[in-house]
């Protein structure tokens, strides 16, 4: 195929991505594990913040309906990747995105695609739970409602309730759907956070350190949570916690300044990873 | 491998290994006296075999509850993870290591004052030397996190079962010629399995290294050259 596209958005300068690279091998272990087919695949993503380089040709296929986690050292680029996959670094000026990033075989830069829409699609829970200032019941109504997705106040109402439970949070919360979502505890708010997620029907949802402001029991039930929403959802998680990595996800992906070092299946990358730089990582080597 | 930004933790992982050493010193000590006790038909230092296992045991209990306490502290992975478990089972084929050359030790109390000639004993001999080498060998590699050498170890594991079967065979036919030699050639054929197993354990040690060096487990049957239980008399005495 010689249908050459161009795949960076902003006006940042234009790179060139031939689809047969497509066909280029996987990360080392990719081959090594059996996953689901894939839901989102990176080929050669490059991000530059200005002229300061922070992802490095990251190419990956991440299965549907499973757990993936991505770790490595503080400004290795983890959320940088992270936000590709939803477009936000849309949102910051001097951010460039190359490269192609496919959802179902699609791909999500392309112009003609509605970021807001994708956003849909692509659900985000961020590190510290960020309810709106608005009633539990009108957090996880808003996105509905914003998309047009359901016909009356008795189908909103079911969605709300759906999520929450889907979220783990209706039994708590169900006499008290009208009292403010930033009265819950930190736990609670991040399980409104994943519930206002689902509301909107989405496929894949991207978490950035979802348990860092929680405490144990809390991130206990959460990972309970992602575990039960795998079989829905294709679920994308970055943690520092290697523990978390390895107690939640079945892909374990490594960055290293701004390179996806290895990938393969979680097991194999906590028992016997292949580049030295993960061993080091996940072992507390690193200097 | 060393050099954890918690250097505790290096301090814990060389204590286990430091413990696996001495564990493994003493099991070589006790198959190595336990023959020498057979073939001399040493009571005394046969029972000094047997007065060695307590403190085998007692190893082993401390190598478990240091590897856990380890496991629970540091929530180890990948090559460390893999160091603490290898710990764990080679304490406990060396454990076993020990009970067996505490069974032969007991037989050697057990056959003392039976008639028989020192010609029979020749075979078990050798047969434990042989062993003793794989254990030494398997030990090293251990300490040397040496693959290879864990891998030669795991080859030779088929000339220990071949040579238990020729045993088998040869104290048959003693027991055919000369029904005195029966009681003891059955106590030496005992003492043979034994050493024929300890021969496994080294084989389960070689791995057990191979998996804490390389992080994958063996998945090649072993090479296993013991017939002896497919062996009838007329076989065995060429009748
Ligand atoms: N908005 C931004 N503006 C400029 N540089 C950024 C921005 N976000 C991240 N970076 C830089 O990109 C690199 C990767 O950051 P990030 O993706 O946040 O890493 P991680 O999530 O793995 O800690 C870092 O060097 C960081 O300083
Ligand atoms: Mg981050």
């Amino acid at each position: 195929m010689t249908d050459d596209r161009e795949t960076s958005h902003n006006q940042g300068p234009t790179t060139v991505n031939r689809m047969a690279d497509l066909n280029m091998p996987l990360t080392s272990a990719a081959g090594l594990f059996t996953a689901n087919a894939p839901k989102v695949t990176a080929r050669d993503v490059t991000v530059h913040y200005g002229d300061k380089q922070a992802l490095f040709g990251v190419s990956i296929d991440i299965p549907e309906k499973s757990v993936t986690a991505f770790i490595g050292p503080s400004g290795c680029g983890k959320s940088t990747f992270l936000r590709c996959i939803n477009r936000m670094n849309d949102t910051i000026p001097i951010c460039r995105v190359a490269g192609e990033i496919l959802i179902d075989g699609a791909d999500i830069y392309d112009r003609r695609l509605d970021p807001v829409l994708l956003r849909a699609r692509v659900g985000m829970v961020f590190q510290k739970p960020n309810p709106f200032p608005k009633t539990i019941y009108e957090n996880v109504a808003y996105g509905p409602r914003i998309h047009g997705t359901t016909a009356s106040r008795q189908e909103l109402d079911g969605v709300v309730e759906t999520s929450l439970r889907k979220a783990g949070l209706w039994d708590e919360v169900k006499d008290r759907l009208d009292q403010p979502g930033t009265g819950l505890s930190g736990g609670q708010q991040q399980r409104l956070c994943i519930a206002r997620a689902i509301a909107v029907g989405p496929e894949v949802i991207l978490m950035d350190e979802p348990c860092s402001a929680l405490d144990p029991i809390a991130t206990a039930r959460i990972e309970e949570l992602i575990f039960e929403l795998a079989a829905n959802f294709t679920i994308v998680i970055v943690t520092h916690s290697m523990q978390q990595a390895a107690r939640v996800s079945q892909q374990t992906a490594f960055f290293h300044l701004g390179h996806l070092v290895e990938y393969g299946a979680t097991e194999q990358i906590f028992t016997a990873p292949s580049d030295k730089r993960t061993q080091d990582y996940i072992t507390g080597r690193f200097g | 491998m060393s050099d954890h930004i918690v250097r505790a933790f290096d301090a814990d992982l060389r204590t286990l290994r430091g413990m696996i050493a001495e564990m493994g010193g003493l099991a070589e000590k006790m198959m190595t006296e336990s023959t020498r006790a057979l073939a001399a038909r040493d009571i005394e230092l046969a029972r000094r075999v047997i007065a060695m296992d307590p403190k085998l045991d007692a190893l082993q209990h401390e190598i478990e509850e240091k590897a856990v306490l380890t496991i629970a502290r540091r929530q180890p992975m990948a090559v460390d993870l893999r160091d603490i478990v290898s710990a764990i089972r080679i304490a406990s084929d060396l454990e076993r290591i020990g009970d067996l050359a505490k069974n032969v030790a007991k037989r050697v109390v057990a056959i003392a004052g039976q008639f028989h000639p020192q010609k029979i004993v020749t075979g078990v001999e050798h047969m434990s030397d042989l062993v003793m080498g794989q254990l030494r060998d398997v030990l090293d590699a251990y300490a040397a996190r040496d693959d290879d050498r864990a891998m030669d170890v795991w080859n030779r594991d088929g000339q220990i079962d071949a040579l238990y079967t020729a045993l088998f065979r040869e104290l048959l036919t003693y027991m055919m010629e000369d029904p005195r030699n029966i009681t003891f050639c059955t106590h030496l054929l005992f003492a043979a399995k034994n050493v024929e197993r300890i021969g496994d354990h080294t084989t389960n040690i070689a791995e057990t290294v191979h998996y804490l060096v390389t992080g994958h487990t063996l998945t090649a049957e072993r090479p296993k050259n013991d017939t002896s239980s497919f062996t009838t008399l007329d076989e065995a005495t060429g009748a």
